[in-house]
């Protein structure tokens, strides 16, 4: 990889800020891994075999490039330039996120999605070794080490029956948080091929988190693949509404009432405008969907949340308050995507007028509520 | 003609078979339609039976809406005082596979166009139905059609082979603009590719639903391409998108701009300036809130009172009765997407066609 990046030490504020905060979406990264291949920090965690098989014949997925992303990112590893400690990608040194993040940011709950995990990988059973490897070394290097940490549970999600399986062997484990979907799937996530996923989930108690990105195959937009990777980011945001829409139309959450789905890294001001949308169309078409008993934007608000980051910027700002009205201040979890480039500064990412109460709320409780963390 | 009444900007005739096409067929296309059998080229978009397709007290003893210019006339116009109107053809004739066919279909659409409803009532207006998998085809069906002054805009679907703003399509944008149309982009899709970024969904109401993220990689393709600084008098014009997602598209959109607007250094401007200045949106589907406040919330939010242009999206199922204006939406603005926005639009609504 060609690499520019900004040697410096951390910067630190001048002043922590008092707020105690979740931060819903941090990503760690085994050392030496990018996008394509497998870390060898895995490979304690990986059986012989699957060793040798990615030696031969490597990891790849439904895109074009061996390694790296289909775009080409904005900076390498689509991450801050400051955030590189020596010698290593950034995310791969809990001492060093200690520093410049958790510890200066007050971070008390932050939640581990790790990206380069096999998910979405050609092969089905290669993803299910990567997965259930990157899951141990979670808990081995990072929840074992800073209890503020909890892990998200990496299942190979294209194979319902060995990502329920991942889900049973953390059932009840303390380390982990949640389960982890990347958003750009196989087919759309309120398919019957997911459900047992969702069981499992519900059964142990765990929210299902899908975070944005992926290796689906299907181009971004419904009408072929673009050219640049601002695209591929704003149309996170089209992704996630569709996944959502499918989740709800196909009767998932009537299905499994219990079942929490955490939207991660793909904004949540859309939110208010789909809503309306979905309950419009519902109104006179139930007829085709009977499964969906209550209007659409009733499950958004009792089974759905979102994370802020990269959080919407109206002018003026007031704008995004009063359209977290409309979806509910309850449904918001802070995050900050820390390492990457696009990190939402706790300090300064979310200026508007909130009430101590929902202040609280969106940067702690929230996410103590939904994730079960006292 | 009322210079001040209300213009529809968006109606859909209904080609009630392809037998009525064969007329405006050239001979080989009528005798390979005929002696192939060809099925219906009907999408999927709308299909015939769907409740959406067609509200019920609009369809006619075989069940087809908006199946004639009285019908329309009666049902679409009269009811709203309008004295404009603009027919978005959304017969599959841009969908075949095959660039021949699909380009033989949209120039019998358009001749059936202007002889079976413009020449029938002088208030109404059509879009230019054009093979857009073949933008060179496109382009001569513009410059073929643009001389009947009737004809207002170029019709494309949201969603076909390739995102809208790719250079391949720009040879359409060029002609659109040579003639002073803007591009209306409709929904529907030609279904290259699923609707969704995510495959395929299971229902109509999804696929429904989802255009409305279509028009939004769409619109992001276009401006990221710099189709608008390329094409500096194209105006692209939103039809049946629905309209309440675009503060928040727009807010994410120019966010990312600041952040990656090295990638694309031709947008000079940032994302919300351009669209705000250059695209309009239909009103129908509005996608409202449920609460009256909400809706002129809505319209602060979106930062613009030029944006949208009155329609009734008639024959499709969007409104009961005559309640084609969001209920909230202050008077005074009202008024004007019903009759401003709409003339400074479209241009060749000011002209006199005689």
């Amino acid at each position: 990889m060609n690499l520019d990046v900004l040697n410096r030490p951390a910067l630190q504020p001048e002043t922590t800020p008092k707020l105690a905060i979740a931060d819903c979406d941090v990503h760690p990264r085994p050392r030496g891994s990018g996008i394509g291949g497998v870390s060898k920090a895995l490979y304690p965690y990986l059986p012989k075999y699957w060793r040798e098989h990615v030696a031969t014949f490597g990891l790849t997925y439904r895109q074009p490039w061996e390694k790296g992303s289909a775009y080409p990112k904005g900076q390498p590893l689509a991450c801050r330039r400051d955030a590189w400690p020596d010698g290593d990608a950034p995310g791969s040194d809990l001492a060093f996120m200690a520093a410049q993040h958790l510890d200066p940011n007050n971070v008390a709950l932050g939640i581990l999605n790790p990206l380069t995990s096999g998910q979405g990988a050609q092969n089905p059973d290669l993803s299910a070794a990567v997965t259930h490897a990157t899951n141990e070394w979670q808990v081995a290097e990072w929840t074992s080490r800073d209890k503020r940490l909890r892990a998200s549970v990496v299942i190979p999600f294209e194979d319902a029956a060995a990502s329920v399986r991942e889900i049973e062997l953390r059932t009840g484990d303390p380390n982990f948080a949640q389960v982890l979907f990347l958003s750009r799937t196989a087919d759309p996530l309120g398919h019957r091929r997911y459900w047992p996923i969702y069981e499992a989930a519900a059964a142990a108690g765990l929210p299902v988190g899908v975070h944005a990105f992926g290796y689906g195959g299907w181009p971004i937009t419904a009408g072929g693949w673009g050219s640049f990777y601002i695209e591929e980011m704003v149309g996170h945001a089209q992704a996630q509404q569709a996944l959502l829409v499918s989740m709800i139309f196909e009767g998932v959450f009537e299905r499994i009432p219990t079942l929490k789905v955490v939207l991660i890294e793909a904004g949540l001001a859309w939110a208010a405008s789909l809503a309306w949308r979905m309950d419009r169309q519902w109104a006179k078409l139930r007829g085709e969907v009977p499964q969906v008993k209550r209007p659409p934007s009733e499950y958004m608000r009792t089974n759905v949340w979102f994370t802020t980051q990269p959080i919407e910027e109206p002018e003026p700002r007031a704008q995004l308050a009063e359209t977290i009205e409309w979806i509910g201040w309850d449904r918001v979890l802070f995050a900050t995507d820390y390492p990457h480039w696009d990190f939402d500064d706790p300090a300064h990412a979310l200026p508007v007028r909130m009430t101590e109460t929902q202040r609280r709320a969106v940067f702690l409780e929230n996410a103590k509520a939904v994730y079960g963390v006292v | 003609m009322n210079e001040g009444g209300p213009i529809d900007c968006d109606l859909h005739p209904t080609v009630p078979a392809l037998k009525a096409l064969l007329p405006y067929l050239d001979e080989h296309w009528r005798e390979t339609a005929v002696r192939r059998g060809f099925d219906e080229l009907a999408p999927i978009s709308y299909p015939s039976v769907n409740p959406l397709t067609a509200r019920a007290d609009w369809r006619d003893a075989q069940g087809k809406g908006a199946a004639g210019p009285e019908r329309l006339a009666a049902e679409a116009l009269a009811p709203f005082g309008t004295t404009l109107a603009i027919c978005n053809c959304l017969y599959g004739a841009q969908v075949p596979f095959s660039e021949d066919i699909a380009a033989a279909f949209c120039r019998s659409v358009n001749d059936w166009m202007a002889r079976e409803w413009l020449d029938r009532d002088e208030r109404l207006r059509a879009s230019i139905v054009v093979p857009m998998l073949s933008p060179e085809l496109a382009a001569a069906e513009i410059d073929r059609v643009a001389p009947d002054r009737r004809f207002v805009q170029v019709l494309l679907l949201v969603s076909g082979e390739l995102p809208l703003g790719r250079r391949p399509n720009w040879p359409i944008y060029a002609a659109a603009e040579r003639h002073g149309l803007p591009i209306g982009i409709h929904a529907g899709s030609t279904y290259r590719h699923p609707v969704t970024p995510v495959g395929w969904p299971s229902s109509f109401v999804e696929d429904y639903v989802h255009q409305a993220g279509g028009f939004q990689s769409q619109l992001t393709s276009l401006i990221a391409e710099g189709v608008f600084s390329k094409f500096p008098a194209l105006t692209v014009v939103l039809l049946e998108s629905g309209v309440t997602w675009l503060p928040a598209y727009l807010w994410r959109l120019t966010k990312f701009w600041k952040g990656l607007r090295s990638e694309v250094p031709w947008v000079s401007d940032p994302p919300s300036s351009i669209v705000r200045e250059r695209v309009r949106l239909t009103l129908q589907p509005f996608d409202a809130p449920p609460e009256r406040a909400a809706v002129m919330r809505v319209i602060e939010h979106i930062g613009s009172d030029e944006m949208l242009l009155f329609s009734t999206d008639y024959p499709h199922w969007q409104f009961e009765g005559a309640a084609a204006v969001p209920d909230g939406l202050d008077p005074t603005l009202a008024r004007k997407i019903m009759v401003e926005n709409p003339r400074r639009t479209y241009s060749r609504l000011q002209e006199t066609v005689s």
